[in-house]
């Protein structure tokens, strides 16, 4: 399945500085895979080292919490939008 | 979920506006969805800014401007010359005045009809139930973990919705935490990332008006959260990139194991944020192990004498556009495949902004063997306070 990957501004420095990267995968767990493959930098900002995905990394397909679908093994359709959405704590500003 | 408002509280019904205030507020009354029981719903409200900063200052011109009767303003630092590109409510004047006292002024000035009260405190577990308690609403406009979770989990404790919003360079987020039956921060991020993880310096900046644009929407949720009218941002996170001009929204869901407002709540009073959070929760510590420095003065002097000193420069090009020491520029991210640029048989000295990332490199560059390298202590800032006064800083 053809869908997309939209990486957040935190991020976007170890993705080539892209907004999105677009993956075939039939799991949310399996576009994360290539995504951290590919780039292999992000893989440390994604995962924990026994590869869980980070207690303050979200992943959203479309506008969904995967924790409140089948997580990883969430299946995907052509056409699918997968975000990743960290904290940021930025505000004052210093 | 599309959350529809109640009024947090009740408007006392002796309670009037005089003849200015109708003026002031005719904008207002005229419309329906606000009208003269919004506008009394509005002057006996009672919210409180946490941080008069980025988000802070449009907030706060906002709701004084609105006519929000009584604001409370916590913020502990004086006005600095970079915060003039985004912290609309100072003046140029106000460089080293406490942020409070001139925000205070400026609120003043342009409502004098309202109460503000001043907290110049650093918000912390032992103060926070105390100054948020008298408030309706709490308005998270702060730029750290530690406070952020600290506001969540007091806002949670008394009950009271936390407006919130956060930026970082050109994108920014926003929604309403802590609404009756909806997620609160925790629900969201359980955890905080390691210090280590979080962008660093050279990373940060923020584009001066989306603070405004984000905090002009914190203060449209606060109004909402008061006037009772239409949906708020609750159960929904919004994000905003401002580069794409493009807002888009996520579905946020109360976790049932959040634990701090989910149904077996293991914390049931404020915590150590800071260890929670690790040391200030924003730039990666130090490199555990020391590298050989040198002071600009000594650097000064040694080049000064002729010595044949390489200057390597590992900032950003960006910042080596802002002010530089004439170095070879080799950013710390391209170090590793970029260090067969360099000659480990001449004396290298690196720097960068302030001496933390070339540390970082220094030490890199001695484990790949460079024996005659130094780091150069405060970085280009220091060389500017104490050799080259005419260089910029930022």
């Amino acid at each position: 399945m053809a869908v997309k990957v939209i990486i957040p501004t935190p991020l976007r420095p170890y993705v080539g500085k892209q907004q999105s990267v677009e993956f075939d995968a039939r799991t949310v767990g399996e576009a994360l895979g290539r995504l951290t493959t590919q780039y292999e930098e992000l893989r440390k900002h994604l995962y924990t080292d026994d590869g869980r995905i980070r207690s303050f990394v979200n992943v959203y397909l479309n506008d969904e919490d995967i924790r409140y679908l089948q997580k990883e093994n969430t299946q995907l359709k052509d056409g699918d939008t997968i975000s990743i959405v960290p904290s940021i704590a930025g505000g004052a500003g210093r | 979920m599309a959350t529809k408002t109640e009024p947090l509280a009740g408007t006392p019904a002796e309670a009037k506006l005089s003849k200015e205030e109708v003026l002031r507020y005719s904008r207002h009354l005229i419309m329906p969805e606000v009208g003269m029981e919004g506008q009394l719903k509005l002057k006996h409200a009672k919210v409180l800014l946490i941080g008069t900063g980025g988000l802070g200052t449009p907030l706060g011109l906002y709701l004084a401007a609105a006519g929000v009767g009584r604001l409370g303003l916590v913020d502990f630092d004086v006005v600095d010359y970079t915060n003039l590109q985004r912290q609309v409510i100072f003046a140029t004047s106000d460089v080293g005045r406490p942020k409070l006292t001139a925000a205070r002024e400026r609120l003043a000035g342009l409502n004098p009809e309202i109460q503000i009260d001043t907290y110049e405190t650093r918000l912390s577990s032992a103060n926070a139930l105390d100054i948020l308690r008298p408030y309706d609403i709490v308005v998270d406009g702060t730029d750290n973990f530690p406070t952020r979770y600290l506001v969540n989990d007091a806002c949670v404790l008394l009950g009271k919705p936390n407006v919130y919003g956060s930026i970082f360079r050109f994108e920014g987020q926003a929604t309403v935490f802590g609404y009756p039956g909806g997620p609160c921060y925790r629900c969201l991020y359980p955890e905080p990332p390691p210090p280590g993880l979080v962008p660093s310096c050279a990373e940060g900046g923020v584009l001066g008006v989306l603070p405004g644009i984000v905090g002009a929407i914190q203060a449209m949720e606060t109004i909402k959260l008061i006037l009772g009218r239409g949906e708020l941002l609750v159960g929904r996170l919004l994000l905003f990139d401002a580069l794409a001009l493009r807002f888009r929204e996520l579905k946020l869901r109360k976790n049932p194991a959040c634990p701090v407002c989910g149904d077996r709540r293991t914390l049931t009073k404020l915590i150590d944020y800071e260890q929670f959070c690790g040391i200030r929760g924003e730039e990666a510590p130090a490199p555990a192990t020391q590298v050989p420095e040198i002071t600009p003065r000594e650097l000064k002097a040694r080049l000064d004498r002729g010595e044949e000193i390489f200057i390597l420069d590992v900032r950003e090009p960006h910042e080596y556009q802002i002010c530089n020491l004439r170095g070879h520029l080799i950013p710390l991210g391209e170090l590793p495949r970029r260090a067969h640029e360099l000659d480990s048989s001449r004396e290298i000295v690196a720097h960068c902004r302030s001496g933390k990332r070339s540390a970082e490199a220094v030490e890199f560059l001695r484990k790949a063997g460079f024996r005659k390298i130094w780091n150069l202590k405060g970085g280009i800032l220091a060389w500017a306070d104490e050799v080259d006064a005419s260089l910029p800083k930022y």
